[in-house]
Order: C-alpha cells, then sequence, then structure tokens
C-alpha cells in the first residue's frame, strides 16, 4: 500500500462538532488526492466544517453548491476542465441526505453520463447540518428529531442504485480505518469515469454518543456487520480485510446499537429486521465474493 | 449570409458563433429546436462545446455553474416550467457571478397545461439578478445573442444573462436572418475568480452578514454599472454590424402624446397599431422594451401611457406597468393581453388605445371583471 503522504489540506481550524468523523475523512481524502482537486460540496455538515468566510480551512478549491446539485455542478465542471486539458480531479463530498435522497436525480444522471469525478457520499445517517432529521440513509428504529419515536423504514441501499449504473468503482469505507479509505480513494482516481465511495461516517452529535468514541463506533459497525467494507472494481467485488474478519465471526449487533442513544427506543422487531439486513447483505455479498 | 430562419434557429446559430465551451441543456417546449440544432452542431463537429444532456434543468444550470467556475463560455437554453425548475440555480449563478448566457423561450406557467407564449416564467425570475433581454425579431434574437456574452462577460458585469423570446409567435416562425461571423466581437473570456488550482480558494462559503451585504450590493452595483456596458457593447455592434440596438426601440415617439408600452413581439405589433392610430389622428408612438433587468427606464414624463403586459403579478398588477409607475411619472392604462398565447393583434392594440382610462387595469377577453 502507498505511503499517506505528510501534507495537510484540511487545516486544524475546522469548525466540527468534537468526535467528528467526517473531517477525518475529509484529511485522509485530500492526501489521497493530492492538491489538483476541486471538492464540490452541497449543502451538508461541511458547508460548515469548512470555515466562515473569508477564513478557510481546506486548502484545496471547495465549489460550495446547492443541496441537490453537486454531482450536476461536478459535471459541468469536469467537463469543462477536461475542454481546457487540465486533469483536475473534480471530487464530490456530500452527506447522505445530499446523496440518497434531494441529490439523487443528479447523482444518477451524472453516472449515467459517464461523468470524469469522484463521489464521495459520507454517511452519518441523517441530516446533521440542520439538527439531525431522517434521511434515506437513516436506519429502521434509528431516533431523529423527524422520527422522535424511531425510524419506521429501512434505510435505501444506495450502492446497489449505483451499482445499477454500472460504474468502474464503487467502494464503501468507514472513517475508522482510514487506510483503507486513502487507497480506495487513490484507485478510484486512477480510474475513467464515475466513480463512487459510500463512507459510514459516525456522528457523536446525532447518534448520541460521547466523543472519545467515534473510531469505536465505527470499528463495531464493521465488526457487527452493519457495515460492510468492500470494493467493486469493473464490476468484480473483492471484500475488504477488515470485513472479511467481521464477516467469519461478527460481533453481536447490540454491541453496536446499545452505546448509541439513538437506538434507545428500538423494538425487538426493528433489531430483527436489521438483522435480517445485515444477514442478506453478508449473504449476497459472499456469494458474489465467492 | 442571407437565410430565413426561424428565432430558435437565430439563437442557434448565435450560440455557434459565441463558440461555447460547455453546453448544457434539457429539452421543453418551445424551446427544443436549439437545444436539438445545438447538439447537431456538436455531432457535426460546426461547433466544438462539449454538449451535456443533462437529466433536468436544475442541473443544466448547476453544471453550467461548475463550468462556468473553471472560466470556460456556457450556455443554456430553456422555458417555462423548465425556468422555474431551474429557479434556485439561477440565484446561484448569479450570487456566484457567472456570465452565463441562457435563452429563455417564453411560454406559460402551468397549471393548466399551456405551452404558448406568456412573460411570467421569466418576470417571476426578475429578482435573481440576472440581466435580462426582450427580443422581437429573429435577427434581433441572433445579434442580442451574441451581443449577451459580450455584456455577461464584460468586467463591470460579470453577472448571467437572460434573452427571452416568444414561444411560437417568435421561436418557431420563420423570417429573414443575416448571419454574421462574430469575429473578435466577443473577446476570450477572462474570469477573474475561475478557479485556480495554484490558488486555492471557498467559494460561496458559509458568510456572516457584513460579508453577506457587500457581496449583495457588488451585483446591484454591477447591475447599475451594466447600463453602460450594454449602451457600448450596443454602440460596438452596431460599428461592427449595421444594426443598432438600445435599451428600448422607439416607434413615432417624438410627437407621441399616448405611447403604447409593451416588451417581445406585442411591442412590435404595437408599432403597427401606432400607424393606424396616427391615420385616424391618433398621435400615438411606441416604445418597446428590451431590457427589463437592468430596468431600461424610458422616459414617459407629460405623455400618456398604455401599457401591455403579457403577465401578471396576482394581488397586484401587470409587472411592467408597476414597473413603470415606480420608476418614470406616469398614470398608465394597465392593459393585461396575451396570456397563454392569446391572439393580440394591432388592431386589438389600437383599440386599447382608444377605449384607456389612465389608472385603470383592462383583461382584455375577459367579460366580467367583478368589483377591484
Ligand atoms: C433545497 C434545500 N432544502 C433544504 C436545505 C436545508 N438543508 C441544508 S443541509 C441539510 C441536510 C444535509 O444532510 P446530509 O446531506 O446528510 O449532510 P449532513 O448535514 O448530515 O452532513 C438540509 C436539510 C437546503 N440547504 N436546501
Ligand atoms: S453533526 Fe455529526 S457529522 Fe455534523 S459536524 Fe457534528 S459530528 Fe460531524
Ligand atoms: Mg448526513
Amino acid at each position: 500500500m502507498a505511503e499517506i503522504p505528510k501534507e495537510e489540506y484540511i487545516l486544524p481550524t475546522t469548525s466540527a462538532c468534537a468526535g467528528c468523523s467526517s473531517s477525518l475523512c475529509l484529511r485522509y481524502i485530500l492526501k489521497a488526492s493530492g492538491p489538483d482537486t476541486v471538492l464540490v460540496i452541497p449543502a451538508c455538515c461541511t458547508s460548515v466544517i469548512q470555515g466562515m468566510y473569508p477564513r478557510t480551512a481546506v486548502n484545496v478549491p471547495v465549489y460550495n453548491i446547492a443541496f441537490a446539485a453537486a454531482a450536476a455542478c461536478a459535471s459541468g465542471m469536469s467537463a469543462a476542465f477536461r475542454a481546457l486539458g487540465k486533469k483536475t480531479n473534480v471530487i464530490v463530498y456530500a452527506g447522505d441526505g445530499g446523496t440518497v435522497d434531494i441529490g439523487l436525480q443528479s447523482l444518477s444522471g451524472a453516472f449515467e453520463r459517464e461523468t470524469d469525478f469522484l463521489y464521495l457520499c459520507y454517511d452519518n445517517e441523517a441530516y446533521g447540518n440542520t439538527g439531525m432529521q431522517r434521511s434515506g440513509a437513516t436506519p429502521v428504529g434509528a431516533r431523529t428529531t423527524t422520527t422522535p419515536a424511531g425510524k419506521a423504514h429501512s434505510r435505501k441501499d444506495i450502492e446497489q442504485i449505483v451499482e445499477a449504473h454500472r460504474p468502474p468503482y464503487l467502494a464503501t469505507a468507514c472513517s475508522a480505518y482510514p487506510t483503507d479509505l486513502f487507497s480506495k480513494v487513490k484507485k478510484a482516481l486512477t480510474l475513467p469515469g464515475s466513480t463512487f465511495i459510500h463512507i459510514l461516517a459516525p456522528c457523536p452529535t446525532g447518534w448520541k454518543f460521547p466523543p472519545g468514541k467515534t473510531i469505536e463506533m465505527g470499528k463495531l459497525a464493521v465488526k457487527t456487520g452493519m457495515w460492510v467494507l468492500y470494493e467493486r472494481e469493473y464490476g468484480k467485488l473483492a471484500i475488504s480485510a477488515p470485513s472479511k474478519a467481521a464477516m467469519a465471526t461478527p460481533l453481536p449487533l447490540a454491541d453496536y446499537l446499545s452505546p448509541q442513544g439513538r437506538f434507545k427506543g428500538i423494538t425487538p422487531d426493528q433489531v430483527q429486521e436489521l438483522e435480517r439486513e445485515i444477514a442478506a447483505r453478508r449473504e449476497r455479498l459472499l456469494r458474489e465474493a465467492a | 449570409m442571407h437565410t430565413i430562419a426561424t428565432g430558435n434557429r437565430g439563437v442557434a446559430e448565435a450560440v455557434r458563433e459565441a463558440k461555447p465551451g460547455v453546453v448544457a441543456a434539457y429539452p421543453i417546449t418551445p424551446q427544443t429546436e436549439i437545444v436539438e440544432l445545438i447538439a447537431q452542431y456538436v455531432a457535426q463537429g460546426t461547433m466544438q462545446a462539449t454538449y451535456i444532456p443533462v437529466e433536468s434543468e436544475h442541473s443544466a444550470m448547476a453544471a453550467c455553474i461548475g463550468a462556468s467556475a473553471t472560466g470556460i463560455r456556457t450556455f443554456t437554453a430553456t422555458s417555462s416550467q423548465g425556468l422555474l425548475y431551474m429557479h434556485e440555480m439561477l440565484h446561484w449563478a448569479a450570487g456566484a457571478r457567472l456570465p452565463i448566457v441562457m435563452a429563455n423561450v417564453n411560454r406559460a406557467v402551468a397549471p393548466p397545461w399551456n405551452v404558448w407564449a406568456d412573460h411570467t416564467d421569466a418576470l417571476s425570475q426578475r429578482d435573481t439578478g440576472w440581466l435580462q433581454v426582450y427580443v422581437a425579431t429573429a435577427q434581433e434574437a441572433y445579434d442580442t445573442m451574441l451581443m449577451a456574452f459580450r455584456i455577461a462577460e464584460h468586467e463591470d458585469v460579470l453577472l448571467p444573462v437572460m434573452v427571452n423570446l416568444d414561444g411560437f409567435i417568435l421561436s418557431h416562425t420563420m423570417q429573414p436572418l443575416e448571419t454574421t461571423p462574430a469575429g473578435d466581437f466577443i473577446p476570450p473570456l477572462s474570469l477573474p475568480h475561475a478557479i485556480d488550482i495554484k490558488d486555492p480558494a471557498a467559494y460561496s462559503p458559509l458568510t456572516g452578514p457584513e460579508y453577506y451585504f457587500g457581496f449583495r450590493w457588488e451585483i446591484e452595483r454591477s447591475m447599475r454599472d451594466a447600463r453602460q456596458v450594454i449602451r457600448e457593447v450596443e454602440e460596438a455592434f452596431a460599428g461592427k454590424f449595421g444594426r443598432r440596438y438600445g435599451p428600448v426601440e422607439e416607434y413615432r415617439t417624438e410627437d407621441a402624446e399616448v405611447v403604447i408600452v409593451a416588451m417581445g413581439t406585442l411591442g412590435r405589433e404595437a408599432q403597427v397599431a401606432v400607424d393606424r392610430l396616427r391615420q385616424e389622428g391618433i398621435p400615438a408612438g411606441a416604445v418597446r422594451l428590451r431590457w427589463f433587468r437592468p430596468f431600461a427606464r424610458p422616459d414617459l414624463a407629460g405623455r400618456e401611457v398604455v401599457v401591455i403586459d403579457r403577465d401578471y403579478s396576482f394581488g397586484f398588477g401587470g409587472v411592467l406597468a408597476h414597473s413603470l409607475r415606480a420608476t418614470t411619472p406616469c398614470n398608465p392604462y394597465s392593459v393585461i393581453a396575451g396570456l397563454g398565447g392569446q391572439e393580440v393583434t394591432y388592431a386589438d392594440i389600437a383599440q386599447f388605445v382608444r377605449q384607456r382610462k389612465p389608472g385603470e387595469e383592462f383583461w382584455f377577453g375577459v367579460e366580467s371583471h367583478g368589483d377591484v
């Protein structure tokens, strides 16, 4: 695996909450991409994290754009850079809301057109910027401010939705495994066309766990199978090392659910539903990887 | 080259001359011909642009924004529902100070569905920070498109420009068109705030009131400066191509006691009505307003005014009528006509003048007005 560069593109002056994993991810993403990169950012926590005018905590150009429009904006930008003969990486860094809900249409269009860009969705499983409302990525049973009794419906499977566009590269990552994230971003940027990485980004503020436990929460997500790390290059699936081990002997789901305040009121039925989801995904991925 | 062409073709030919690097657009009646022609030019290789067939108008404008931010020339076209769907991104384009040029083929807004001429689509975007110009012939559509790029990209403007042409009446009728190579009429775009990897910056980040306020004022300052730029560009155009335009087109106004004010094709029809009325001994004149933003402010002091709005602001009145009331001393007879493509002939317009009642509003073709 490539060495992780020492250069920092995220200054330590972000306005992220204590223990925010999203800003950590961004640090590794930019180390992987290097400076010839533009970040396209729709409305999300990162609109705030990057800092307020006239300051910025990010040392590459950041193009902020409307909530629904990141992939479309990146489409135009990528087309323009290529027309100008520039190889500049165009990277969307969007939240789950901006990806699976309001931005889904522009994401789909950009992937259909094989826009040359990398789309990163950092998934904190709710609308963080506006104070933790549900998103299409919120798991069943999780309490958010708009699902105060726990979310009644399962989350969308954005990976399968993106997969249906047959991108050259699709991967998952998690903030608790930054070197894995780093190498996946590196690989995605070497491939032409539209590439996608879905990053689990535990959020102490929204998930209601102590800020010091961000890394632990990410590891638990992987070890219980709630989150599976894999990559899919030209359709060929490879399960990543941390998940290979976890899928052989997963920890009980309760280890992941009980430390989080958002799952306080989850019903036994909903826990079973989560377990069914996990089992179905595990089976599908293992079958494909075999 | 002398040809005959629809208004839509006039737009597409001018865009080809202007050589944008990126065109992102989505089809909608009656604009469709514009995007089809451009797609064809690109496919044939007679135009070097990258054409992005986006999946919506919101994305069309977002893609233009992303492209324009790199410093490349961009174009899109839309109409009616498409323009409304873009609304959020229209504000974005202007606020981000991007000289995007768009043709909007004016069409009524649903419901009910109606694909014919109406200005409500564009006028409902009037506060987005876009310059807006309304044309009346295929030639004017062609010429104004060329000027629009130069105006938008001028260092004192750097705001997007919307060129409006009436659906079907202009977009689809064949008219004489003289196309001319633009040559160096539109200088290469040099966007001062183009994304620069060597000088990284945050574009449109979270901004507190003290700075936000300043950025808003900058938009208005550029709108004001745009008046002078428009004059210069129209002058340069006249010098190079021999066709002269202004903020308004005046017709027999020197000695006119009553002036008809309208935009788009109705403004042309009004000129025929003026000839009619003059034959009857009524000293009429016509002002066709081209630039709605920045607002052209015709001087109508001391004259009677009949203003025709092909639009309406519910609970308020005709948008053009109110714009005139606010900017020139007048008490117009406000005629609401032509909505949804309603036919309005010069004979109808002459009749509006004959029946004028200063200060009143008249809905053409509506029987009973009820109480105001
Ligand atoms: C059109 C529009 N609707 C609503 C909002 C308000 N809004 C801003 S960010 C956001 C939620 C973002 O959620 P997500 O994409 O998951 O990113 P996160 O904040 O969690 O990082 C919402 C609802 C907006 N900016 N624009
Ligand atoms: S709400 Fe969550 S994702 Fe957003 S800044 Fe705070 S910790 Fe990070
Ligand atoms: Mg989120």
